[in-house]
């Protein structure tokens, strides 16, 4: 028995998801009184550095076939090195690919999948999660009793705490089962921009804004910030803003530590896709705006006025601090 | 070509939600369904593949007759026929080996499902359907375009977007951008008539079972009164965010 965990890597690189769900895993196999172990595809940074995050040992697979993101080869990767581990417990943590890998993983190992998961397991005999419904407008306890279990968590929910260590490397070795076969032709990353599933604090402007040419002072508000930009659904539908920046019901569902909503007025739908931000700050000239009964901390002003000062105020803040 | 659009029957948007007095289970009490916004955009673009490549498109819901209105609605906006299979949704594989069930018998050349339902957020379905049918799984997809027996598809990645292709059969998890909002179809008169007519087949479920059970539903905490700052004096703000928040 031990807790297998799956360490994404985005070029190579890993964030901030990588080491929340390996610190997932190890607190996972902590309750269950065994071990985690991480499982890394393709050329990456260091990985003994998730010794730091509980793991006891990463296995680390390499070659043509993980050069690229592959829903398929990974699911098969993860399922051989389950095999392997006799792990009963998969780890992964709710990013798009995340998503993309988890249920297919879930058919390949005959295992009970939970999504959406917002903490720690609750017990582990049965597995028990809370995982959030109806787009953060509900909670539900869920278990499986199946024999391998699958636990998909939404990215920033649990956080992560650095600790120190290292840990044991080493190159494993799959046959992976042939699987359908999908071509990526092109991958195109915005540069310079926070994803929003990862980003900690998230600037997010409406309507209000009267137009997209006035997004100037919300990406600078972001910048100072360190955040990233979000919008409503009618600046999305409208076209103002890319679709990918949209959260909201049937946008992105976000939670990061710190959402500000700007010139947005806080429609039911909008709010279920970032209530389970830490933080809300709402601004709005419109006193009577939902969005102030969601939120943390309000402002009752013009966007136009209160957004530059508020940038100022922060960059002379971090100037200082 | 044919297309199977997998239809769930969800609250609309706006729907406060609620449980039962004992936690046990949603609280249907006034609640309006629709189709699951995801599953929106999937419709409307297996419209156009048609409209296009010629073939049929299918809907499906796995559900009870109280599901039905909401697939004589994807028939009112053109799907050519439904299929409802009678059983209560358990759970995400559940669903998945109904719907791929299905599919072994009609050999569908593509089967466009949302991206997740607007209810359980589970995300599982299609992933599972493609994996059951060992067929290419395209998620969070946002672009599908046909060439003969290949699909040019664009999916949402973190922090940008890729482009792929895969010969048919395919499986997609759709969303917005598969069609724009602007675009979605909607029942006309002529539309909602003939969706009368249009057969709705309710088949039997297959034996299959759940692997997860659902236990007690919460509401989240209740927020507590917003603090109010003086737009004068947004210094105060960065304070509270620091000090109180700790969140910059």
């Amino acid at each position: 028995m031990s807790v297998l965990v799956y360490l994404e890597n985005w070029e190579g690189k890993f964030k901030k998801n990588s080491f929340e769900a390996a610190q997932y895993a190890a607190k996972t196999a902590e309750m269950m009184g065994t071990e985690a172990i991480g499982v890394s595809l393709g050329e990456t940074d260091d990985l003994a550095v998730f010794g730091a995050y509980g793991l006891s040992k990463v296995i680390s697979l390499g070659g043509a076939d993980f050069g690229q993101f592959d829903n398929y080869k990974t699911a098969s990767a993860l399922k051989s090195i389950a095999e392997q581990n006799s792990a009963d417990t998969l780890i992964i943590s709710g990013t798009l690919n995340g998503k993309s890998v988890a249920p297919i993983a879930s058919i390949m190992l005959n295992a009970g999948l939970i999504t959406n998961v917002t903490e720690l397991p609750s017990s582990v005999s049965p597995l028990t999660l809370k995982r959030s419904v109806f787009s953060s407008k509900g909670f539900v306890n869920y278990s499986s009793e199946e024999a391998t279990k699958i636990v998909c968590f939404i990215p920033n929910s649990v956080g992560v705490t650095e600790g120190s260590g290292s840990c044991e490397v080493v190159q494993g070795n799959v046959s992976l089962d042939a699987t359908p076969t999908t071509t990526i032709n092109e991958v195109d990353r915005i540069k310079g921009k926070i994803p929003l599933p990862e980003a900690e604090r998230v600037v997010s402007a409406g309507r209000g804004l009267k137009g997209p040419e006035n997004w100037g002072m919300i990406e600078e508000l972001a910048e100072v910030l360190d955040a990233g930009t979000a919008c409503s659904k009618p600046v999305s539908d409208m076209g103002w803003r890319p679709h990918t920046e949209h959260v909201g019901q049937t946008g992105i569902a976000i939670n990061p530590d710190l959402y500000i909503a700007i010139g947005i007025s806080g429609a039911i739908q909008h709010l279920a896709g970032v209530s389970s931000s830490k933080v809300i700050v709402a601004i709005n000239n419109d006193a009577e705006a939902p969005f102030f009964k969601a939120a943390d901390y309000g402002i009752i002003g013009d966007a136009f006025e209160v957004v530059p000062k508020l940038t100022e105020a922060i960059r002379n803040f971090k100037a200082t601090n | 070509m044919k297309v199977l659009v997998c239809i769930s029957h969800v609250p609309d948007t706006t729907s406060k939600i609620n449980f039962t007095s004992d936690n046990s289970e949603f609280d249907k009490n006034g609640v309006q369904f629709v189709i699951n916004p995801y599953d929106e955009f999937g419709l409307t673009r297996a419209m156009w593949i048609k409209e296009k490549n010629g073939g049929t498109v299918t809907v499906v819901n796995v559900g009870s007759a109280e599901t039905e209105p909401t697939l004589r609605k994807a028939l009112a906006i053109g799907a050519d026929d439904a299929v409802r299979i009678d059983a209560n949704p358990s759970d995400g594989f559940f669903v998945a080996s109904q719907i791929a069930a299905l599919a072994k018998e009609n050999n569908y050349d593509i089967i466009i499902a949302g991206r997740e339902s607007i209810d359980y957020n589970g995300g599982q379905v299609p992933g599972m359907i493609a994996a059951l049918l060992n067929q290419p799984f395209i998620n969070g997809c946002i672009g599908l375009e046909l060439e003969g027996n290949n699909a040019q598809m664009i999916r949402e990645i973190d922090g940008g977007k890729e482009k792929l292709s895969a010969d048919l059969p395919i499986v997609i998890g759709g969303q917005k951008g598969l069609v724009e909002e602007k675009d979605l179809r909607i029942p006309n008169m002529r539309g909602i008539m003939s969706a009368r007519t249009k057969p709705l087949q309710v088949r039997p479920a297959i034996d299959s079972s759940s692997r997860t059970k659902v236990g007690d539903f919460e509401k989240p905490a209740p927020k507590s009164a917003v603090k109010m700052v003086d737009a004068e004096n947004v210094q105060e703000l960065v304070s509270l965010l620091h000090n109180e928040a700790k969140v910059i």
